[in-house]
């Protein structure tokens, strides 16, 4: 039997889930074994979270409500951690947000 | 000896450059195909690793936004989602260049077509990572670029820019571009000589080029008078900005200690990150076209915009212009074809056309002005019933916000005087907030001379005594009626023209940023 986990946050960053926020997200998706999915709405569709490409093409601004969900090891910390880092708005301030 | 080829173009970032020419879009380069599959993919294998590998050492030698926009890169390279359909066209048969630029197309068109702005922007790192890989693909025909050299093309890759060694002096002049981009930026930082918007060039260009990127032009196959005189003005720029830099933190006051407001220009809020607040006085301009690329602004959108710059601005003003769409900026979907755009639906009669737009863009202000010291102005009024009407507006769109308890503030609200009928009878606006005067277009009007138009650039000058008399009369108006009264146009930053708007009366001026430490020098000298 293999774990799951689910967990919803609001995106405050600026640009959104974008360049340099999902460099940051999908690098940290990667340290997990488990199998982590995005998505913009419950019923999907699901992206990869360990694939900038795909990651990227969700295209979620600055409002989106992005769903998690991982299954199989240590499902729950990565949806605990990727959930963490959207909510600390990846670890940037409103101030230091550019367009790169 | 060729006769002589000047072209004029926009100044991106300040400064000379005397060099061979370097041509940036290469013949395409042609790739040698490999007997089977197994070699293609071993081949494209290679050149992303190449790729990859370029980008990890110059992550090394970058910080900031040059470190932020490799490391995307890198990313996107090492993500199977990204190679993984080129890969499959190898097995298919293709070959591995024509594999790997269709795969980054389809990616790339995806990114274009996207009605998110900032999402639009990253095509053009997409173009970068999927050439880089081709000229890692095709090697040998990649020539380098010697010591010095003025970079000519339609534009040039952040990674061109970075992994170039401007130690030896050259600078960048491209067909295209955009004083905006992320090259500009880093142009700037660096003090790389860069021009941008040439256009289509009548011939093929080669040879030796002087880059003229404090005015904006670019001369090739020059005269040795043109060489000697371009020396001259390059080592006099050289000088100006060493002694310039001592003024930057001071405050801007004359010879006779006639203290002058020296505020900037900025076109995208991005802009303000390389600027030092304690240098400037506000931003004397914001434009707001940048919002309105290929589709138009939500209102979301504006609002984090501009409370972003009221944010980092503080306690001092930011003077935000509405969009002023239109004559040399078109927008898709907003503005229209006109015989002659300049005189045509552009600025505030474009947005009092299309109210619904306009609406937007004030709802974003009103709600951004709890957030600073903001100052809104409308472009291109001619009339006083058009500054009333978009008055009017905003005071309808606060008593929506106020009726659905939305944070508001109503802002002052001023107009830009650049159409010769507001500087010829400025008494009709004895009401507004304040005056802005936009010298590029009020010189235009007033010498009708497009400034588009190298051929009648020579028309084209503020020091005209006619613009000079009209801007001496709109000073004079401000002072009689305490409205005050700024310059927010090119000349507000070029040192030959700054004595003569000083005397005309103004005390206020926005400059590009580039420019700031050089026009507070350039006031020092004045003895007003």
């Amino acid at each position: 039997m293999s774990a799951s986990a689910e967990a919803t946050v609001l995106i405050t960053h600026e640009v959104g889930l974008h360049a340099r926020p999902s460099v940051k997200f999908t690098k940290l998706a990667k340290t997990f074994s488990a199998d982590v999915e995005v998505a913009l709405a419950a019923n999907g569709p699901w992206f990869d979270a360990k694939s900038i490409v795909k990651v990227m093409a969700a295209k979620a601004p600055k409002g989106t409500v992005l769903h998690i969900r991982a299954r199989g090891d240590g499902a729950g910390e990565a949806v605990g951690a990727l959930a963490e880092l959207v909510r600390r708005d990846f670890d940037e301030g409103v101030d230091h947000a550019r367009t790169a | 000896m060729p006769e002589p080829l000047r072209l004029k173009g926009i100044s991106a970032s300040a400064g000379y450059a005397e060099g061979p020419l370097f041509n940036l879009d290469p013949v395409a380069a042609r790739y040698a195909g490999k007997a089977t599959a197994a070699e293609e993919k071993a081949a494209l294998d290679t050149a992303i690793g190449i790729a990859t590998g370029r980008l990890t050492a110059l992550i090394e030698a970058s910080e900031g936004d040059a470190a932020d926009i490799l490391e995307f890169q890198i990313a996107m390279l090492e993500d199977d989602a990204l190679t993984g359909p080129a890969f499959a066209a190898i097995a298919a048969g293709q070959p591995a260049d024509a594999a790997w630029r269709q795969a980054l197309d389809a990616e790339i068109a995806g990114y274009e077509t996207s009605d998110q702005d900032y999402f639009r922007a990253r095509a053009a790192d997409m173009r970068d990572i999927r050439d880089q890989v081709l000229r890692a693909l095709t090697e040998d025909s990649e020539a380098a670029a010697p010591a010095g050299a003025i970079f000519y093309g339609e534009d040039i890759a952040p990674t061109r820019f970075l992994e170039t060694n401007w130690s030896s002096g050259g600078g960048i002049a491209l067909k295209a571009g955009s004083a905006a981009s992320h090259v500009a930026m880093l142009a700037r930082s660096r003090g790389v000589p860069m021009i941008v918007g040439l256009g289509a060039s009548p011939a093929h260009l080669a040879g030796i080029a002087l880059l003229d990127a404090e005015h904006g032009g670019i001369v090739l196959s020059p005269s040795k008078a043109e060489i000697e005189a371009f020396r001259r003005s390059s080592s006099s720029f050289t000088a100006r900005r060493d002694k310039a830099q001592t003024y930057l933190e001071r405050p801007a006051v004359t010879k006779a200690g006639t203290a002058v407001r020296v505020q900037v220009n900025i076109a995208d809020p991005s802009d303000v990150d390389g600027i030092d607040i304690s240098t400037c006085e506000g931003i004397g301009l914001m434009r707001t076209e940048f919002l309105f690329g290929k589709t138009l602004p939500d209102e979301e959108t504006q609002y984090c915009a501009y409370r972003k710059v009221l944010e980092w601005a503080g306690e001092k003003p930011v003077t935000i212009r509405t969009v002023d769409a239109g004559g040399d900026k078109p927008v898709p979907g907003f503005t229209v074809d006109e015989g002659n755009p300049f005189l045509g639906l552009r600025g505030i009669r474009l947005s009092l056309a299309r109210p619904e737009v306009f609406r937007v863009q004030i709802r974003a202000l009103l709600r951004a002005a709890v957030h600073g010291n903001l100052k809104v102005m409308f472009p291109m009024i001619a009339v006083a019933d058009e500054y009333e009407r978009a008055v009017a507006l905003f005071t309808e769109e606060q008593a929506g916000l106020v009726a659905r308890g939305v944070a508001q503030k109503m802002p002052p609200l001023g107009i830009m005087v650049e159409v010769p009928s507001v500087a010829i009878a400025p008494e009709a606006f004895a009401n507004v907030a304040f005056f802005s005067i936009g010298s590029n277009d009020l010189t235009q009007y007033v010498m009708a001379a497009a400034r588009d138009n190298a051929s009648v650039a020579h028309l084209n000058s503020v020091r005209h005594p006619a613009v000079l008399r009209l801007i001496a009369s709109v000073a004079a108006f401000g002072r009689a009626q305490k409205i005050p009264v700024s310059l927010c146009g090119d000349a507000g930053g070029d040192p030959a023209s700054i004595p003569a708007l000083l005397e005309a009366g103004l005390r206020d001026l926005s400059v590009v940023p580039a420019q700031l430490a050089m026009a507070k020098a350039a006031i020092a000298d004045v003895s007003i």
